[in-house]
């Protein structure tokens, strides 16, 4: 594993007196802090490593000891009784090979099988970290509020999703974050949705927008026109002269309003008048009849 | 009223081994309600949580009330804004696609 250097973390050189190594941790704590950049996953990771290279150097017999060892300073102690054995070994088998640094890591990877991380310290409960994760859905899937299974850190979770949930919107779980230090409460999970929208509707909260083509002749005489909403068909009505943009709103049609059942935003439908192509002869006569009445 | 929903300031106190002045400078900067039932002082159950944040940010960072009020102001802005942001990409979105 990778060598890490908490006093490049601090941002402090090696000859640091301890007024500094504070004065650094403090700059740096509030610049990371977890509840001042709530939802931050990098300052999240960020505030972890300059805790972690305080609590080292900030303390004397512990900064010695990564001083003399590294990131293995919490097993100096067994280091030592290592290295005189195998000091023995060789001096007992005549090699005249000596450590090196690449030595000094492969003895404490054979041994402790690499860095051994985890929480030190803290004497004060506190509640654990919150998770972030994010969820995609189609906009089909919010239409109804329906149940799904997550699996987080090993863990399955089943989770009700209310129908007309927003994109980019945050629900949270409790309780199904990081554990809390010291007995502490565990932190929340928080997820947030993306919602991806396949259809050919608009969503503009809890109102749909869609736009449906008509021909000229419905649109000229009126008549009857079947439209697709989210959830099905229905039968309209064309008022004659029907003019090209019209927006005729059906209520209740459109989407289902967060957390309140049975209530639907509107369906804005949008007429795009489509005149025919292709025109014979007959229909090009007919229309220059027509030309001259008006 | 009764105390279903809140929470006794001592207790909290205690918990986390605060002073009391603590909760009463933070009703001071009207950071927290203080709520008052036969002599006793209690904070709503809801509150628990933002306590427990502006103590790590005082005990924890050196911050002081008037500092921890500014953040929280900060803070404050800042969620409204994010929001505002979401709710602008999606209209944003609604429109890009037409």
């Amino acid at each position: 594993m990778a060598f890490i250097d908490y006093y490049k973390i601090l941002g402090v050189p090696k000859t640091a007196t301890e007024a500094d190594i504070k004065k650094a941790y403090r700059k740096l704590a509030r610049k990371y802090h977890p509840d001042l950049n709530p939802n931050d996953k990098t300052a999240e990771k960020k505030f972890k490593e300059i805790n972690d290279a305080n609590e080292v150097l900030s303390n004397a017999e512990n900064r010695k000891k990564y001083d003399q060892y590294g990131e293995h300073w919490q097993h100096g102690a067994e280091f030592e009784k290592a290295k005189q054995q195998q000091q023995y070994q060789r001096s007992t088998q005549g090699s005249a090979r000596g450590f090196s640094e690449e030595d000094f890591s492969d003895i404490f990877g054979s041994m402790f099988g690499g860095r051994t991380s985890g929480s030190r310290g803290r004497q004060v409960k506190f509640r654990g970290q919150d998770f972030n994760a994010e969820l995609q859905l189609d906009l089909k899937d919010v239409y109804t509020t329906h149940k799904r299974t997550l699996t987080v850190n090993g863990k399955n979770i089943r989770i009700t999703i209310p129908a007309g949930i927003e994109n980019g919107q945050i629900i949270k779980i409790k309780g199904h974050g990081g554990p809390g230090v010291n007995g502490g409460p565990n932190g929340d999970l928080l997820i947030q949705f993306s919602i991806v929208n396949n259809s050919k509707f608009k969503r503009d909260k809890d109102n749909l927008h869609v736009t449906v083509d008509l021909d000229l002749y419905k649109a000229l005489l009126g008549g009857e026109q079947m439209i697709d909403t989210f959830n099905g068909k229905v039968k309209l009505n064309i008022k004659p002269e029907t003019q090209n943009g019209t927006k005729v709103k059906l209520k209740g049609k459109g989407f289902p309003k967060y957390k309140k059942e049975g209530q639907f935003g509107d369906l804005y439908i949008t007429y795009q008048i489509k005149l025919p192509e292709n025109l014979s002869s007959q229909e090009k006569a007919l229309i220059e009849q027509l030309q001259k009445l008006r | 009223m009764g105390t279903k929903n809140l929470i006794s300031v001592q207790l909290i106190c205690n918990h986390y081994n605060i002073p009391v002045s603590f909760i009463d400078t933070l009703n001071e900067f009207q950071l927290v309600d203080i709520i008052i039932e036969n002599d006793h002082l209690f904070i709503h159950k809801s509150q628990l949580k933002e306590v427990e944040k502006m103590m790590r940010i005082h005990y924890d960072l050196e911050i002081n009330f008037e500092g921890l009020d500014a953040i929280y102001n900060l803070l404050n802005q800042v969620e409204s804004l994010k929001e505002e942001i979401t709710l602008l990409h999606n209209k944003l979105r609604f429109y890009e696609d037409f």
